[in-house]
């Protein structure tokens, strides 16, 4: 019989590392199996880790961990084929320590993260897949792995193996996901000198900025496109509904082709070299899509949770809060040497009443009904886009002129109805 | 009990590492760092001779601190135990002054527990020059045997040992004395995929580390860039071959066109005056 820890984690992402550190901190024995080459080496994010939950497992991680920038001004974009509205925030207060949040390559962060467990006494193994647990009577009692002789067994396994994650599937936690639960993204890493991306977004030393763009960017279905600056490179990706991309017959690279190629973002990204291409899903039901997370001897955080607010573009910190939580709940299990679903749902509860279970609650009804009614990305952001247009040009005509033919061209009184309707759910889904 | 040494060495992936256009010189930090493959096979060796003769299979390196990775991806293969000399003493070593350092750590544990074969790969990746083993074999005052692509025997008690060594032409079966070292080729065994327990003692290894005043009886004058008489006058990238050239048309106008091209080239028909 193989050996036993008191716990394994399937998976050394964020979720999945976070749980480790916590535990092996605290003297729990812990194997972190991860089936990539090392940490990170395959796992895809636009870029943007947040402090404040981070630092919850590692205090001033910052001062030590490889991050790219810190983020000192956020774009919005709303895009149209010829035209942009910008919203932005830049603020200095950003620019300094404790900071708001950073740009990361996660095939950097991740290694980093997972040697941290590393030193604190966890066993983490690399290029091994976990084909699934080992139940008995009911119970999770350990994993089975792809490699000879490759059981393991303990009181808890945790699967921390993100989105889609077949483990917890095979459990009968959750069905097969479906197109409207999941954002397919595409992203680019695009190498870019220092001097250059400072002066091109206006930084200075190892200040850095993103841009959101939505609208014309995914051709009106639900998602966004993204452009994040890192140390000596760019990140660009989209990302659409899986059911979106299917219903228009459009591949993502497709949509980030345009995206590179759209004449106001084009010159973003000039004289660049390709580094990276990755591909990745993201969970984005949200809280209606919520897996079971508990079970005998068994606890799922992360994006194999479903613990994405996809409105915000949150994920990692999600995962990591989760991982703390659910590292939290073993450790009185482990006191009270009773590994149930009773004992370990505590989890659940903790994660519905931390910042995660709100926020997915708050937004529950967001992506669904952005999903069902496409014309807010279809006909208002270029309904905007026009009207601002009009209302900057100088040719003469008043200003009252103005605001009368743009009136008109929302088109009649009950279209203008319908929309005012519009804004009015769209309110209540992210109030 | 038989007791089998293999020095490794963790080499940059070749395969990916850029140069610097200037210089010609490797751009270390461009690649990742790898067990060198060779080694693997070197290790993978010992650890089969362990499993059928039983014994005790040790590792030894010398390197910077991060290469305490390619001895985990030994005991993974399996190896027991490993060890490592790690010093800025040692650093900008030559062949020549590699091979001393690693006979002084190999004497160290030699005292413990006497060696009776070590097993090195065939050369390292980012060298090339096959050099280290037999140096160490010539210092230690065993038998070096390079290209061995098999061993059909090691007898511990008769103190003898059969190999095969590749030859261009053949291979060449050679009863040798043990103590003696190996230098083996990659088609010497297949690595297979580790099984879990390995890998997880692996994550767990803490190899054995000494500094230059850990071993004993060293002649400093001996170790790292001092001790390296090797003199790089000049590095160039070799001549990249012309691109050869991609013929249109149908099979059979290709083939009227290789047929000419061919029958152009002169030299290739000129009858030999002499010789063969
Ligand atoms: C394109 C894109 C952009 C994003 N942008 C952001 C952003 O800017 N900010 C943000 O906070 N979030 C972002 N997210 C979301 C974020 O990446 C995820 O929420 C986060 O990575 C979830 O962490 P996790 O640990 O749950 O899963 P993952 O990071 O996916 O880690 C799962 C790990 O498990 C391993 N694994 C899987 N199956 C097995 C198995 N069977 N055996 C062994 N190992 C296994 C994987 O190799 C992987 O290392 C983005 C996601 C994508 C795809």
């Amino acid at each position: 019989m193989g050996e036993k820890f008191d716990v394994i984690i399937v998976g050394a992402g964020p979720a999945g590392t976070a749980c480790a550190y916590t535990l092996a901190k605290s003297g729990v024995s812990v194997l972190l199996v991860e089936r990539g080459e090392y940490p990170g080496s395959k796992n895809v994010m636009g870029g943007v880790l947040y402090r404040k939950m981070m630092e919850d497992v590692i205090p001033e991680f910052y001062k030590e961990a490889p991050i790219e920038r810190q983020i000192v001004e956020q774009r919005f974009m709303m895009l149209d084929e010829q035209s942009a509205v910008t919203f932005s925030y830049k603020g200095m207060e950003w620019d300094q320590e404790p900071f708001n949040n950073f740009t990361v390559l996660r095939a950097k962060f991740d290694q980093w993260f997972a040697n941290k467990a590393v030193e604190q006494g966890a066993v983490l193994v690399n290029e091994t897949v976990v084909e699934s647990c080992i139940v008995e009577d009911g119970k999770v009692v350990g994993i089975r792995t792809d490699r000879p002789d490759g059981e393991v067994y303990a009181d808890v396994v945790v699967l921390a193996d993100g989105v889609n994650s077949l483990l917890a599937k095979s459990l009968g936690f959750h069905k097969e996901f479906r197109p409207d639960e999941v954002a397919l993204a595409v992203m680019e890493v695009l190498k870019l000198d220092k001097k250059i991306i400072e002066d091109r977004f206006s930084l200075e030393g190892n200040q850095g900025c993103t841009f959101e763009i939505f609208g014309d960017s995914t051709k009106g279905i639900l998602g966004t496109a993204w452009l994040y600056t890192n140390k000596s490179s760019i990140n660009i990706g989209v990302g659409a509904m899986l059911s979106g991309l299917i219903k228009h017959k459009i591949k993502p690279y497709q949509l980030l082709d345009y995206v590179k190629n759209h004449p106001i973002l084009r010159k973003y990204i000039q004289g660049v070299e390709q580094q990276e291409y990755l591909a990745h899903l993201i969970p984005e039901g949200g809280f209606h899509s919520m897996p079971q997370i508990v079970g005998d001897g068994v606890l799922v955080v992360g994006d194999a949770a479903q613990l994405v607010n996809a409105i915000h573009r949150e994920g990692s910190n999600m995962a990591m809060t989760s991982g703390v939580l659910a590292a939290e709940t073993i450790m009185a299990a482990k006191e009270r040497e009773d590994y149930s679903t009773a004992t370990l749902d505590s989890y659940r509860v903790n994660l519905l009443n931390s910042f995660v279970g709100k926020d997915l609650k708050k937004y529950k009804d967001a992506t669904h009904h952005f999903e069902k009614f496409p014309h807010y990305f279809e006909k208002y952001i270029p309904m905007m886009n026009k009207a601002a247009g009009q209302m900057l040009t100088i040719d003469g005509t008043p200003k009252k002129d103005k605001q009368k033919k743009i009136w008109k061209e929302m088109g009649t009184a009950g279209q203008k109805f319908s929309m005012a309707k519009d804004a009015i759910k769209a309110w209540r889904v992210m109030k | 009990m038989l007791h089998i040494v293999a020095c490794i060495k963790q080499v940059p992936d070749t395969k990916v590492i850029k140069l610097n256009p200037k210089t010609n010189t490797m751009d270390r930090t461009s690649a990742p760092a790898i067990l060198n493959p060779y080694d693997a096979h070197a290790v993978e060796e010992a650890v089969r001779l362990k499993n059928k003769y039983g014994g005790i299979v040790s590792v030894l390196t010398m390197g910077p601190p991060p290469a305490v990775k390619a001895i985990r991806k030994c005991i993974e293969i399996g190896a027991d135990e490993g060890y490592m000399i790690s010093d800025r003493a040692f650093a900008g070593a030559d062949t020549l002054a590699t091979s001393y350092a690693l006979t002084k750590a190999l004497e160290k544990i030699q005292k413990d527990t006497p060696i009776d074969l070590i097993i090195c790969g065939k050369m390292t990746i980012d060298g090339d020059t096959g050099q280290v083993g037999p140096g160490i074999a010539r210092r230690l005052d065993m038998p070096p045997l390079t290209n061995v692509n098999k061993v059909v025997e090691v007898n511990k008690e008769e103190q003898f040992a059969i190999i095969h060594r590749k030859l261009e032409d053949g291979h060449e079966v050679i009863q040798t004395a043990l103590p003696c070292l190996f230098s083996v080729e990659k088609e010497i065994n297949e690595v297979p995929f580790s099984p879990l327990p390995h890998m997880i003692k692996a994550a767990r290894y803490k190899p054995t580390i000494w500094a230059v005043s850990d071993l004993e009886d060293v002649d400093k004058t001996q170790l790292g860039l001092k001790g390296s008489p090797t003199i790089v006058s000049k590095v160039w990238p070799p001549e990249k071959p012309k691109g050869g050239e991609i013929l249109d048309g149908s099979p059979q106008e290709k083939v009227e066109q290789i047929l000419s091209m061919v029958l152009e080239k002169k030299e290739l028909f000129q009858q030999h005056k002499e010789g063969v």
